[in-house]
């Protein structure tokens, strides 16, 4: 739960966005930051300050690994298990500081100072194995430097720095950091006001809030797949509505006469097929997009820029 | 024989580089008062004649994806600097932000007047939290000094740029994911079409480009295309910053002109494997690529010869690994790492992956049937080009390659319950090899300026 002053700040991250649901990850950083996890409370905060209903909420929280649903220790620690750091002994780090504190995976050791987590690679794995402290990187912990660490902390004595970064502070106000508000001492300074600069600064109008299935959608085009039969008893049915004082909009849902006119192909889909699409937007093909309809006669790309456009979408990074 | 070359890194030894002082003095915001004197549509000409190519992984060329962006829609139009850097042994990126942070924003300013875009966000990992803490550090001062904000030296264009953290969550550095994940919902792929350049953030139109792209575009203007294209090989130009690790004596960051062999980063910058083993699988971009073995040491750091090699170049993060280590605990690592990763919207990858795992799991515990290999093929083929997006692709990736190079190392483990002799069992229970090799040694950042974060 916020306190008054976080949920100034609070509503601050929602204004920095040009739409505000965009605020949700920070905000979700930021009940971490309170309350050192994802509380039922915190959720329901959320879901106020954005509109969201509270499983809309949950569902996003859910989904990464960042967010943890018990209540962390003072700091996190992170072992990275991944292929290169397991080569270097970093899949040993973790069985052995699993076994010395007698934790598994995202648990908390009973004096509540420390949460233990093995990660995905965390993108230092020249300083394999790695070990990070409320995301703060220790790199080349040998098992021995790894448990030298968490007896640090575990007698809650000062940590050594790490290799990269300051002290780690501890996982609530690395969360502070992580919710993009600046220092937690300094909450108005110059960090924090630099970063409340964009507010308002949209580049143009602000974009209308997007449909109901996600951004980027488009009203498909209904395209009719009944028998002229069909339409004619369809009619006659929403006929009879509008005589019995009712609008048939409103009654489709509920099974009515429209509830059978859903499109029976998605467009979207379709436009994979260039210009094959029922109602694609002309638009697209204009613009020269890949996959969208020819491209234009006059193509300044090369054959293998072409070739280059397929590949994004089959190779990744 | 090519040189190692520093362009992008050459302020990484600097030890303040990552002031506005420090990269002023090293000569950083030279390019952005040249750009903008240049029309917007003549940049994205430059960066497109340039031929630089995206850095994010998929090598698509940079000025052409911006000439995609359609103007006059009405709409805002949004740059959206991808930092997730998750594929597994990619780092180049944190490195960058870590060190040279301006190079960055100088990049976003120039990009955005490219662009004609005000609004930039960087959508970075949240485990970065300390490139993240240089990167806020250096908006400030940008801001202050006016290369951010409203009306950039007096040149009536505006940029405003947001550092946005995600959670932990791969998926989230594929595009369409990425726009769903700043928008603030779960990081899911998009179908395309519309692609983020016509419909991205916002439904607005969107150029999504990795953070090393970008850094290369103030050279561009700098030193200009002649220069850019004169580094590189003829499709692709430039230089790359590599990421090894693995099992060689100096992992880290180095940048290589393209056309450098693999071997040639593996023995001149990280000085050869870790004595006593020899090359005998690596992985030339990162996890997602097909792994190549020791026969394709000689091929070069160039998107479409690593292509011919049956791989592709991805992020070009080099992990190496020797004829001590299992290719096929390896593949096992990654296939959990992407069992974990999958953000299950579809069916192929979010199922084929749990059952690819578990295939492995028994396989490394003396399990492994015969027909466990076909089971593998098999499953591999349902998932590739069936799966929504490429992270499906990419986890078939190892383990079809493994089974391409080295089927003997399956088939003993299948036939005898364990790996060949030879091989360090249980990758991770090797301790001997944990070096402290460092690139370099300024590790320790010589002034932390955010002090303590509390
Ligand atoms: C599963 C997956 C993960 C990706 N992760 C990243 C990433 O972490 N960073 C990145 O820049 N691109 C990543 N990409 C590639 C992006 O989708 C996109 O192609 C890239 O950001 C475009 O930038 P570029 O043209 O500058 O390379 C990923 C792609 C996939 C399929
Ligand atoms: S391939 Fe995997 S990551 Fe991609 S959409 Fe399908 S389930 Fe999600
Ligand atoms: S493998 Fe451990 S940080 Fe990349």
């Amino acid at each position: 739960m916020f306190s008054e002053q976080l949920r100034g700040r609070a509503e601050a991250l929602v204004d920095r966005y040009p739409q505000k649901r965009s605020a949700l990850l920070p905000l979700l950083h930021l009940v971490q930051h309170a309350d050192g996890h994802i509380s039922e409370d915190g959720i329901a905060e959320c879901a106020e300050l954005l509109e969201l209903t509270k499983a809309e909420v949950g569902a996003v929280a859910t989904f990464y690994t960042m967010y943890k649903r018990g209540e962390m220790g003072r700091h996190l620690v992170s072992v990275c298990t991944s292929f290169s750091c397991a080569v270097r002994g970093g899949a040993e780090v973790y069985d052995r500081l699993k076994a010395k504190l007698g934790l598994a995976q995202n648990e908390t050791s009973a004096d509540g100072s420390i949460t233990l987590e093995h990660a995905e690679c965390l993108g230092n794995c020249e300083g394999a194995p790695l070990v990070t402290v409320d995301y703060l990187n220790y790199e080349c912990q040998s098992v021995a430097d790894a448990e030298a660490l968490v007896d640090a902390i575990l007698a809650g004595e000062t940590l050594p720095p790490p290799t990269r970064g300051p002290v780690p502070p501890g996982i609530r106000e690395a969360s502070y950091r992580l919710a993009g508000l600046g220092p937690v001492e300094d909450a108005d300074g110059p960090i924090a006001r630099a970063a409340a600069k964009a507010e308002g600064h949209h580049g143009g109008p602000t974009p209308a809030a997007t449909a109901p299935s996600g951004p980027g959608w488009v009203a498909p085009e209904v395209i009719p797949t009944f028998s002229e039969a069909e339409v004619a008893e369809r009619e006659a049915a929403k006929a009879a509505v509008r005589a019995a004082g009712l609008d048939p909009e409103d009654v489709a849902g509920a099974g009515g006469p429209s509830a059978r006119e859903f499109p029976s192909r998605d467009p979207d889909f379709e436009a994979q097929e260039p210009g094959t699409a029922p109602g694609e937007k002309p638009g697209r093909s204009a613009a020269g997009i890949p996959g969208a309809g020819a491209a234009p006669e006059d193509d300044p790309r090369t054959e293998e820029q072409v070739e280059a456009e397929g590949d994004e979408e089959s190779t990744d990074g | 024989m090519a040189e190692p070359i520093a362009v992008l890194s050459s302020r990484y030894d600097v030890p303040d580089a990552h002031t506005l002082e420090g990269y002023k003095r090293e000569g950083g915001y030279s390019a952005l008062p040249q750009a903008l004197e240049i029309a917007p549509g003549d940049l994205v000409a430059m960066v497109k004649e340039a031929g630089l190519r995206g850095r994010g992984g998929a090598g698509f060329p940079t000025g052409v994806k911006w000439s995609f962006m359609p103007k006059g829609t009405g709409k805002p139009t949004y740059l959206v600097v991808n930092a997730d850097e998750s594929e597994p042994g990619t780092f180049k990126d944190r490195e960058l932000m870590e060190r040279d942070p301006f190079q960055l924003l100088e990049g976003i300013a120039i990009a955005c007047h490219a662009l004609e875009s005000e609004r930039a966000f960087i959508y970075i990992r949240g485990e970065y939290l300390f490139p993240g803490m240089r990167l806020e550090e250096a908006m400030t001062e940008a801001y202050a000094a006016g290369y951010l904000g409203d009306d950039i030296l007096g040149s009536g264009v505006n940029v405003h740029v947001t550092l946005h953290y995600g959670a932990g969550a791969y998926i989230c550095g594929e595009e369409t994911a990425l726009l769903d994940s700043l928008e603030g919902r779960r990081g899911q792929p998009r179908l395309r079409p519309p692609f983020p350049a016509v419909a991205g953030l916002y439904a607005s139109p969107t150029a999504v480009n990795n953070v090393e792209s970008i850094a290369n575009v103030p050279w561009i203007v700098e030193r200009g295309v002649d220069w850019y294209k004169s580094l590189g090989t003829e499709k692709s130009a430039g230089t790359k910053l590599v990421c090894v690790s693995g099992e060689v004596k100096r992992p880290g960051n180095y940048e290589w002109p393209m056309g450098a062999t693999f071997r040639e980063i593996i023995e001149t910058s990280c000085e050869g494997m870790l004595d006593g083993r020899e090359v005998r699988f690596f992985a030339p971009g990162g996890s997602s690529t097909p792994l190549l073995t020791a026969e394709h040491l000689d091929v070069e750091l160039d998107f479409d010869a690593v292509a011919a090699a049956g791989s592709l170049l991805g992020t070009a993060a080099l992990m190496v690994y020797s004829d001590k280590t299992s290719v096929v605990e390896a593949a096992r690592n990654w296939t959990k790492f992407y069992e974990h990763e999958s953000c299950g919207k579809c069916t192929p990858c979010r199922e084929g992956t749990f059952w690819l795992s578990q295939v492995y799991d028994r396989m490394l515990s003396g399990g492994g049937r015969p027909q466990d290999l076909q089971i593998l093929d098999e499953v591999c083929d349902n998932i590739f080009g069936r799966s929504f997006c490429a992270l499906g692709d990419a986890a078939t990736s190892p383990i079809k390659s493994s089974l391409k190079y080295f089927r003997d190392e399956y088939e003993h483990l299948v036939e005898h319950g364990r790996l060949p002799d030879g091989l360090e069992p249980h990758a991770g229970i090797i301790t001997d090899n944990a070096a402290r090799h460092r690139p370099t040694d300024f590790a320790q950042p010589a002034t932390v300026r955010a002090g303590s974060l509390r």
